[in-house]
């Protein structure tokens, strides 16, 4: 990872001379050393610039602000794979300007989820070296060593690929994490449980929603000028108290809002405070599209058309729930 | 605030009796807003609609609820006095409280509960009404009517006569449809040939009438008044502009062994044709399946012996691109086909014949020369059985549920005809009912019993056999309480009708509702039985429903008139309740576009300014004259920058807020 | 929120209907011009097509106390505006598997293609659909799914 960082900085040195881009978004060190933050870099700070395992921030939503406007000038933006689906769902969306973007792809083998580092009882990290496949994490306290496959993000596990969607070049090789997870392992072991289960768990998850908005705010889908939940001509906006519904339904009407656009990006139950494992419903979206109309991956190229504004004259009927769909 | 007056209507007994009116207006009085709240006999009336006039400019209203039968019989009408007193139509709300209220529930408790929260749906509902204006979109003065039988024929002529252009498209080589293959026609026995031939021609000949035969639709969009219609004109290898309609190619055509879809396939014909002697246009096809040329590159005969040049082979087929104010579907019917019939033994043997060709049979143009003969071996029949109702009626699955309506009419006309022509035929018929309501019908039916000695016997056949070279026919006398044998010489099948096979493609197409049996659905069964309630499409025929030439022609000239009732309006006013974009709260990301089936939306650059910052965004635009209202874009926007007047998003909650209340 | 009988047997549940105005709606008016029975429990809302019905009014009519809900449209194939339908049913079909996901009765959501002749249908449906509602007893669980005191007052 090291060494990787190094030639990205090296590189964003080289674009920003070359002139063949006027700013660099990547991420820069945070107060702590696992919580990385995104930043924008000239040649004046791109020295800061870091590259680790714990950059798990999808940068593609930034873009949207950055290219808009004649002003803008082009920035390039250093994206991991998973990053370039998003990408490439907002180009589809004409949210982000191509022309105004370079595309330096960052080759990414698992990001680190600090709470699973914390819950081995690490604490006081103050930084990690890597090598094959082995984290020593320096701690105030001393080192300590896991195997890193152990202390993946949820999303990590079944990763989508090392392959770049969208990039106009790469820095580094293109990795892979060492995990081969089922994508859909958590949704299935939902739909075994019986209704009743099913109920209460998600009314235990939910029920602990402070409604602090950060799963939109992170969520690249989520990038409406104005959110329909912002929008008083919607039937669904109001803050807190003042209408129960909005706040009863917000996860699934986000869920529903975002489906078949969706690319499992992950940030959504990453920033979530009360770690609300949001990504169980969209992965659920998700598998019933696969299921029922074909596998779709939201950001795989950048035309591609979702699901949800496509039909064909077999497409299943509603009632095709009482045959799957969960355990009775 | 809005002011609102709620309209409660008696509609005689038919809400009255099981909706307690005045308590619904008592309850609704207390809802926010309302200001006047009455109940009355029959608002769609005169002084209906004077009482609704009336408290718009005493009260003030700037909205009014009628609770009354469905908006889809009179939601117009009140829109209407609204209008008339100054309204705006679009503040008008309609409360069902009789097609889905009192004419469902019996008991009049449940039924008045009900009926207070449909009109407190439809109050709330109203609170969030915008009076909305109507857009105006142009009226192309040019009728298509799809079908050159007699339904499409008589349409194009009337709508032709006062002044429109109309172009028929005809799927076959020649206008004309079932009533040229008939013999005669009933109830007055005139020759089909002799009274329709004149109206093909004068088709034909007009001015306004243009013909597109052996052609088929092949693409509709737009909409009312302004309909882009793709029409195929297949190839008819022949030059129709050189043809002089000499006939002599299809003399010497040596393929001779198609079977004449004319003559119900009882005669042969050759591979370029003319359909039948009187065809309009007479102008011969070659059927590029059955001609040598084409199978194998041999022959040309026909080239070769044309005098005037009129032979292209290479000729393709081309799309014309039209443009109509108004369709009129005339697509007309078929037999049925009888696999699920086998009883009667149609298949095996080839004395048993539907009623279509026992027409051509007993045509003197037919295939026997107008000479009944049996098709086995030519010889005289001695003994007919015509059974009625082969399809039709059925429960069981194998035919239709429904009357065809014409055969008790045609098959008491086959009796006549072979008893005029041959006394000596005995002749039988086997019906479960005699239906003959229209005018001098049932004096025509009787004639044939009295006048001609026709046996009517009212039972079922069982079965009908071939048996020394006899079709025994195993049947039951329901009134002498028998069963009975009969040895035939031939079987005449009232074969059920249905509609023609490119119907349900072509409602597809247009949008128009069909029912379960392919007939096309009527705005309204009683009081609008030539529209279809898609807005421009008219119906003509039998494609409508089973009907005789005279019911045919009847609602053929009705079509017209609806048509031209269109046709002359200088301009449409549209359905303002079209979808719009806040370019405020707009993505630019496509996704109502891609939905829309107008392709109603586009997208523009536009400047927005927001928080003091002017920015240049691609926000979507919509169309209101193409949009029709559908509401797919509106829920299809992630940002909810769409919305849809008339149905808005905070409009339906509210309707979904007052009936869980 | 409404008053509901304690009472099982007592039970009446709520049920919205969306129905599109070219075929489902017009059936209903046919069912009642031909003077069939229903429940009175259904109410009906109209809408241009089933297209129109997005998945939050569905979700409102529950947490508003709705004990079932229905939308009916146009046969697939045959909506009046050419494939208004098709989305719909897309959209519906994702919308009751989520439903079902969270742990919702099946039997609480349902579609219905109903066509403007098919007055008998929709009347037989509404039915149905009534009785099935009636034995689910009263919708709880998308109330307030949030909040854990509500559901077991």
């Amino acid at each position: 990872m090291q060494r990787i960082s190094e030639l990205i900085r090296t590189r964003a040195g080289e674009l920003l001379e070359s002139g063949a881009a006027d700013q660099i978004l990547g991420w820069e060190n945070g107060g702590l050393a696992y919580d990385p933050t995104p930043a924008f870099f000239t040649a004046d700070n791109v020295a800061g610039l870091v590259y680790n395992s714990f950059c798990g921030i999808n940068l593609s939503k930034y873009l949207i602000e950055k290219t808009k406007g004649k002003e803008s000038g082009k920035v390039a933006a250093l994206l991991k794979p998973c990053d370039t689906y998003s990408f490439n769902q907002l180009l589809c969306e004409h949210r982000i300007d191509r022309d105004k973007v370079y595309v330096v792809g960052v080759g990414c083998s698992g990001m680190l989820d600090v709470e699973k580092l914390k819950a081995r009882g690490f604490k006081g990290i103050k930084g990690i070296d890597e090598k094959d496949g082995r984290l020593t994490v320096h701690t105030l306290y001393g080192d300590k060593s896991c195997p890193k496959r152990e202390v993946l993000m949820e999303r990590c596990i079944s990763c989508k690929g090392g392959g770049h969607v969208a990039c106009d070049e790469v820095v580094g090789e293109e990795l892979t994490p060492d995990a081969a997870g089922n994508r859909f392992a958590g949704v299935e072991k939902l739909e075994s449980l019986s209704p009743d289960d099913r109920f209460d768990f998600w009314r235990g998850e939910l029920s602990r929603c402070i409604r602090c908005n950060a799963c939109r705010n992170a969520c690249p889908a989520c990038s409406c000028n104005k959110c329909v939940f912002d929008n008083s001509r919607s039937g669904m906006a109001a803050k807190a108290n003042s209408d129960d519904f909005e706040q009863n339904m917000f996860h699934i009407i986000r869920a529903f809002h975002v489906a078949g656009r969706c690319t499992d990006c992950g940030e959504c139950s990453r920033v979530c405070p009360q770690g609300i494992p949001l990504h169980l419903l969209n992965r659920k979206l998700i598998k019933d599209v696969n299921e029922l109309y074909g596998d779709y991956q939201a950001g795989a190229a950048p035309d591609s058309r979702s699901p949800l504004i496509s039909y064909t004259q077999g497409d299943a009927e509603p009632d095709v729930i009482y045959e799957r769909g969960g355990a009775r | 605030m809005q002011k609102v007056g709620v309209f409660v209507c008696w509609c005689g007994s038919n809400i009255a009796a099981t909706v307690d009116v005045a308590a619904v207006a008592e309850a609704v009085r207390s809802e926010p807003g309302v200001v006047y709240s009455i109940d009355y006999q029959y608002m769609c009336s005169e002084g209906g609609q004077s009482a609704i006039k009336n408290a718009i400019q005493e009260h003030g209203l700037t909205g009014v609820v009628v609770c009354s039968c469905s908006p889809r019989m009179h939601e117009n009408t009140f829109r209407k006095a609204a209008a008339a007193a100054g309204l705006n139509p679009y503040m008008v709300e309609i409360a069902n409280i009789r097609e889905q209220c009192s004419w469902i529930h019996k008991d009049m408790e449940e039924a008045t509960q009900k009926a207070i929260i449909l009109a407190r749906t439809a109050i709330a509902k109203l609170h969030l009404n915008s009076p909305l204006v109507a857009g105006e979109s142009e009226v192309v003065k040019r009728a298509l009517v799809i079908g050159g039988g007699i339904a499409g024929i008589q349409t194009a002529q009337d709508i032709a006569d006062c002044g429109f252009e109309v172009d028929i498209v005809e799927r076959s080589p020649t206008i004309g449809g079932k009533m040229a293959q008939l013999d005669k026609t009933f109830p007055t026995l005139d020759c089909a040939a002799c009274i329709l031939t004149p109206k093909m021609v004068d088709a034909a000949a007009h001015e306004h009438i243009g013909l597109y035969t052996y052609s088929e639709v092949e693409e509709v969009s737009g909409f009312v008044g302004n309909f882009a219609v793709k029409i195929r004109q297949k190839a008819r290898s022949v030059r129709g502009e050189l043809c002089s309609g000499c006939g002599v190619c299809s003399g010497k055509c040596p393929s001779k062994k198609t079977p004449s879809e004319f003559d119900q396939g009882l005669s042969n014909r050759s591979a370029i044709y003319i359909p039948f002697a009187q065809a309009i246009p007479n102008v011969p096809v070659i059927d590029r399946d059955a001609c040598i040329k084409f199978k194998t590159g041999k022959c040309g005969l026909c080239a070769k012996v044309c005098s005037a040049g009129a032979i292209d082979y290479e000729q393709q087929d081309e799309i014309v691109e039209r443009r109509y104010g108004a369709i009129v579907v005339a697509t007309g019917f078929k037999p049925i086909a009888l696999e699920r019939y086998g009883e009667y033994g149609y298949a095996h043997s080839p004395d048993v014949v539907t009623s279509l060709e026992f027409e051509r049979l007993c045509n003197a143009a037919g295939p026997t020369k107008g000479k009944l003969l049996r098709p086995s071996d030519h010889k005289k029949p001695k003994t007919i059985v015509f059974i009625q109702c082969v399809g039709s009626r059925s429960d069981d699955g194998c035919g239709k549920t429904y009357c065809s309506k014409i055969c008790c009419m045609y098959t008491a006309k086959h009796a006549m005809l072979v008893k005029e022509k041959y006394p000596d035929t005995e002749v039988y018929v086997f019906y479960i009912d005699v239906r003959t309501p229209g005018k001098n019908f049932d004096e025509f039916q009787r004639r044939a019993v009295e006048q001609y000695d026709v046996h009517y016997i009212k039972g079922m056949v069982g079965k009908v056999a071939e048996q020394n070279g006899h079709l025994r026919v195993q049947a039951s006398d329901l009134l002498a309480d028998r069963q009975i044998v009969i040895d035939a010489d031939m079987v005449v099948l009232a074969t059920a009708i249905e509609p023609d096979p490119t119907a349900r493609s072509l409602g597809t197409m247009l949008t128009a509702s069909m029912d379960q049996n392919d007939f096309f659905t009527e705005a309204h069964p009683k009081l609008r039985p030539v529209e279809s309630p898609t807005a421009g499409v008219f119906l003509s025929g039998v494609c409508q429903g089973p009907k005789d030439i005279p019911e045919t022609v009847a609602q053929a000239g009705a079509a017209a008139a609806k048509a031209v009732a269109l046709l002359c309006k200088s301009k449409l006013l549209g359905n303002p309740c079209v979808a719009g974009s806040d370019s405020m709260l707009c993505n630019g990301c496509s996704y109502c576009e891609s939905v829309c089936p107008y392709g109603a939306i586009d997208y523009v650059y536009k400047d927005i300014i927001e928080h003091g910052k002017k920015e240049l965004r691609r926000v979507a635009r919509v169309n209101d004259a193409v949009c029709q209202g559908c509401g797919a874009c509106t829920v299809t926007c992630p940002s909810g920058a769409m919305d849809l007047k008339g149905f808005t998003t905070v409009q339906i909650m509210a309707e979904v807020d007052a009936i869980c209340r | 929120m409404p008053v509901k009988d304690e009472n099982k047997a007592d039970f009446r549940p709520l049920i919205v209907a969306f129905c599109c105005n070219w075929c489902s709606y017009a059936g209903a008016d046919l069912a009642g011009t031909s003077r069939l029975n229903y429940p009175a429990d259904v109410k009906v809302i109209r809408v241009p097509c089933s297209c129109r019905v997005n998945p939050l009014f569905i979700l409102r009519a529950f947490q508003r106390g709705a004990d079932g809900v229905i939308i009916a449209g146009c046969h697939p194939g045959d909506c009046h505006y050419t494939s208004g339908n098709y989305y719909a049913r897309r959209r519906m079909t994702l919308l009751f598997s989520m439903l079902d996901y969270l742990g919702i009765e099946r039997e609480r959501t349902r579609v219905e293609w109903i066509s403007a002749a098919e007055g008998a249908k929709f009347a037989a449906t509404m039915s149905e659909f009534t009785q099935a509602v009636t034995e689910l007893g009263e919708n709880k669980r998308l109330g307030d799914i949030r909040c854990k005191e509500y559901l077991n007052s």
